[in-house]
């Protein structure tokens, strides 16, 4: 029997090769309107990568122990400076935040918590808790 | 020109050509990893706050310490080393520069991780 030639597989002959095709990219954040959910989604990423700045101080930090007193000294008094303790307490609630909602995450990947209100809930839950966390750390500290 | 169908070539190659189930997996793989292993590393910073070198020797000195703290960078830059991989591919579109900083990413991860593991055990070996 013969099958009919769909257009769309006719046509293809005629465009460009599909290498080089304009194919959708992804994400269209800005033609979204802000949510809760978009808006907590999207700091999972903006928490990530000043955490990966972060894994750099850590590096420094360690190596410095490595090279001997002074140098461990140096790190410490500049990580103990009011610049030093800005930078580790943002750290910290990005810590806090990148865990917490990772963990959410994790759970929506076993198909857990998908239905709107959970999501909310889940999200109210998820900041809450990286602040308290980032609260209870601080205030221990100082 | 290929004599395979445009089915045949498009099956399983998704939008990430190659390897993208892999690289989902790992990912949640290190961030199971990191869970413990972060919260861990928070509690110990909060409990060696301001310690001078002998003091913290001391402690990375400790096997149990010395183990949770390799894990704990190892996870940290492999996990980092991910992240910031999906993030380029998603944001940056231009080719040679993607290319340029998936490069970077790898040399930061091996430079970085690196220096961290070696610097830990230095340390705790009494270097």
């Amino acid at each position: 029997m013969m099958r009919k030639v769909l257009p769309s597989m006719k046509a293809d002959k005629s465009t460009s090769p599909p290498l080089t095709r304009q194919r959708p990219l992804s994400p269209h954040l800005q033609v979204y309107r802000p949510q809760i959910t978009s808006m907590l989604s999207i700091m999972q990423r903006l928490t990530g990568v000043p955490l990966a700045g972060g894994a750099v101080l850590l590096a420094y930090w360690l190596s410095s122990a490595a090279y001997g007193p002074d140098a461990f000294a140096r790190a410490q008094a500049l990580f103990g400076s009011w610049v030093g303790q800005v930078v580790l307490f943002g750290l910290t609630f990005a810590l806090f935040y990148h865990l917490c909602n990772g963990i959410r995450h994790l759970l929506w990947d076993i198909g857990f918590g998908f239905d709107m209100p959970t999501l909310r809930a889940s999200g109210i839950i998820m900041v809450t808790t990286a602040l308290t966390l980032t609260a209870a750390v601080w205030i221990s500290v100082l | 020109m290929s004599m395979r169908s445009p089915l045949g070539r498009a099956r399983g190659l998704g939008v990430t050509k190659e390897g993208g189930a892999r690289h989902w997996w790992r990912e949640r793989m290190s961030s199971m990893a990191l869970a413990p292993l972060a919260l861990w590393f928070v509690f110990s910073m909060v409990s060696i706050v301001g310690a001078d070198h002998a003091a913290y020797a001391l402690w990375l000195g400790d096997p149990g310490n010395t183990l949770l703290m390799s894990l704990f960078v190892a996870a940290v830059f492999v996990h980092a080393g991910q992240g910031l991989t999906v993030v380029t591919e998603d944001y940056i579109h231009n080719e040679p520069v993607k290319i340029a900083m998936l490069i970077g990413i790898k040399a930061f991860v091996y430079l970085f991780g690196g220096a961290s593991l070696l610097a830990i055990f230095k340390v705790a070996f009494g270097g």
